[in-house]
């Protein structure tokens, strides 16, 4: 992008001599770095294209199987279910976190603390193995025998739920600080103001402070967004019945687990890329009003930005 | 401005009728102490400006008649209420913050750094409180909302967001939605110090304008122009204390204390 832009720049600049030919800078190293980009690029395609185990054939055979497209709509599922736990619950646990009360602050630390600070696979694994901490889940008053709720654990925490479970309390961890971010970043005379007018603090919260840091907190949260998507992989260990789930499943069975990865592995870019899409624009829209027009990064540099976190 | 006189009066009234009375007001940061005994009134109608140098507390004991801030000691009475506590028998208890919110709603404020509400027009700014906390029908608030910016020289800028106005556009519009809560009481905290030269008469234009209508002010300023002339009192602060006071143009024309003559032969 900005090569192109100091190119027009020169054009530009040379124009403006009318009197004298102007011969603007060449960048050999930039073509000479170019051509051996392609070369390596050319060589490492035509070598995945050469190579039979790769199955392209067997690629495009499995691409949109229907074992492959419920895959894909369960990984939808859990990211945009656990996307939206981990929103409000990140909302409430940032507010918690700012809040006058030592004893909502310190729990929403605590939370913090323990779901940021272990391997998410970890956490994965243990909501899948709830069972066996706890055979029957029971609600009732504590130290009694009086139950309004007995079910038994396996009965109600299925893979697809411990998946859901586990990827939305961690993703609350992520989206509080997020959120506390954005709200820290609101000017404080925001606050005088809303307090001044007899508005509570609550409402401040609500319709003044939240509103403004959306801004702040769009851009990270679409962030949070591709990576959660990703990270629905993960449930794979438990069986969450997403989409690598069901390539391993199949692949387990018929060893063509290079193209059936291959299928994974496309569906997962397609779908981050939608998503960059729609990043980009989102931040435009939150953007609006602020910070001179045009310095917003491109299109095409998001979308490899985004690819790049993939 | 009527509307605004004839509230209801509730509870206990001083007995001296003051609109704002503080008795040896004190406030500390930490360890510091920014207001060592403030005693000042201001009867209702009245305007009153505090000044003086930065650091001598002017802002924060505006802030202390509001309670953004909290006092340390002293007591400090508004409209009859004493600010932040209820006094049962011997002791002082601690206002509900739904109670605090109600008292705020009686007392205007207006900032130096305008804090309109960025993500909101200049019309929402000015409806958005009497519809949430007074629960004003919407159209009834915005009929109200675009009587007031008529009146601060703004009609038919209400759709403008606060970033298309000027510094001086921006603070008239923070006046009105003060207004818009019919305060009985109106804060200025140097209303017009972040803004251009060229734009400050403007701002002083409604701010006298509300002065005439009986409004009863306070006002943190550095412009002497403004108190001479509309100012029913001046208080000189310096240093946490209220060093002198009296009507303008003796305390700015024949200041007695030693302290307000330096300031003022600066500023002058």
């Amino acid at each position: 992008m900005t090569t192109t832009d100091s190119t027009q720049g020169d054009r530009a600049l040379a124009t403006r001599h009318d009197d004298i030919e102007v011969v603007p800078l060449r960048h050999w190293g930039r073509w000479a770095a170019a051509a051996v980009v392609a070369l390596l690029a050319a060589s490492l395609m035509a070598s995945l294209a050469r190579n039979p185990n790769l199955e392209w054939g067997t690629v495009g055979d499995y691409l949109f199987r229907d074992f492959v497209l419920r895959g894909v709509g369960v990984t939808i599922m859990l990211t945009v279910v656990a996307m939206l736990i981990g929103t409000v619950g990140g909302v409430v646990v940032a507010v918690m976190r700012l809040s006058a009360n030592p004893v909502l602050r310190a729990v929403a630390s605590l939370y913090v603390w323990f779901f940021r600070g272990t391997p998410l696979l970890v956490q994965i694994i243990f909501w899948g193995f709830l069972a066996a901490l706890y055979q029957r889940i029971q609600l009732g008053i504590p130290f009694t025998d009086l139950h309004v709720i007995d079910v038994s654990t396996n009965a109600v925490v299925g893979p697809v739920v411990a998946a859901i479970l586990a990827l939305g309390l961690n993703e609350i961890a992520y989206a509080a600080e997020v959120v506390r971010g954005g709200i820290l970043a609101v000017d404080r005379g925001q606050d005088d103001a809303s307090l001044a007018l007899g508005l509570t603090k609550s409402q401040a919260m609500r319709t003044i402070t939240l509103p403004q840091a959306m801004r702040v907190i769009v851009p990270p949260m679409g962030n949070e967004t591709i990576t959660m998507l990703k990270s629905t992989a993960l449930v794979a260990v438990i069986g969450g019945k997403d989409l690598l789930t069901a390539v391993q499943t199949v692949y387990s069975q018929n060893f063509k687990v290079m193209p059936l990865l291959v299928v994974a592995a496309l569906w997962y870019l397609a779908l981050v890329s939608v998503l960059s899409v729609g990043q980009y624009f989102l931040e435009r829209r939150f953007g609006r009003g602020h910070g001179p027009g045009g310095s917003q990064p491109g299109l095409a540099q998001r979308w490899l930005a985004g690819r790049k976190g993939a | 401005m009527a509307t605004m006189m004839d509230h209801e009066r509730d509870g206990a009234q001083a007995p001296d009728e003051a609109m704002v009375r503080a008795t040896g007001v004190r406030k500390s940061f930490g360890g510091t102490e920014v207001l060592k005994g403030i005693d000042l009134h201001v009867r209702p109608g009245e305007v009153s400006c505090l000044l003086g140098p930065s650091g001598s507390g002017k802002s924060t004991f505006l802030r202390c008649i509001n309670h953004l801030e909290t006092i340390d000691g002293g007591r400090l009475h508004v409209d009859g209420h004493l600010v932040g506590y209820r006094q049962r028998g011997d002791k002082l208890h601690e206002l509900k913050a739904s109670e605090v919110a109600a008292r705020r709603r009686e007392i205007g404020m207006v900032f130096q750094r305008f804090n309109l509400f960025p993500h909101l027009t200049a019309l929402q700014n000015i409806t958005h409180a009497p519809c949430l906390v007074r629960r004003v029908r919407k159209e009834q608030a915005r009929a109200e909302a675009e009587v007031l910016l008529e009146r601060v020289g703004l009609g038919g800028r209400g759709g403008a967001y606060p970033a298309q106005l000027s510094g001086g556009q921006q603070q008239r519009v923070a006046i009105a939605r003060a207004l818009a809560m019919k305060p009985r009481l109106m804060l200025f905290d140097e209303p017009t110090s972040a803004l251009d030269p060229e734009l400050v008469g403007e701002v002083l234009d409604v701010m006298k304008d509300l002065a005439r209508d009986g409004m009863t002010m306070v006002v943190v300023t550095h412009e002497m122009g403004f108190a001479r002339e509309v100012a029913d009192s001046v208080w000189f602060m310096d240093d946490g204390i209220v060093v002198e006071h009296g009507e303008p143009a003796q305390v700015l024309g024949s200041p007695v204390h030693e302290r307000t003559k330096a300031f003022l032969s600066k500023v002058l």
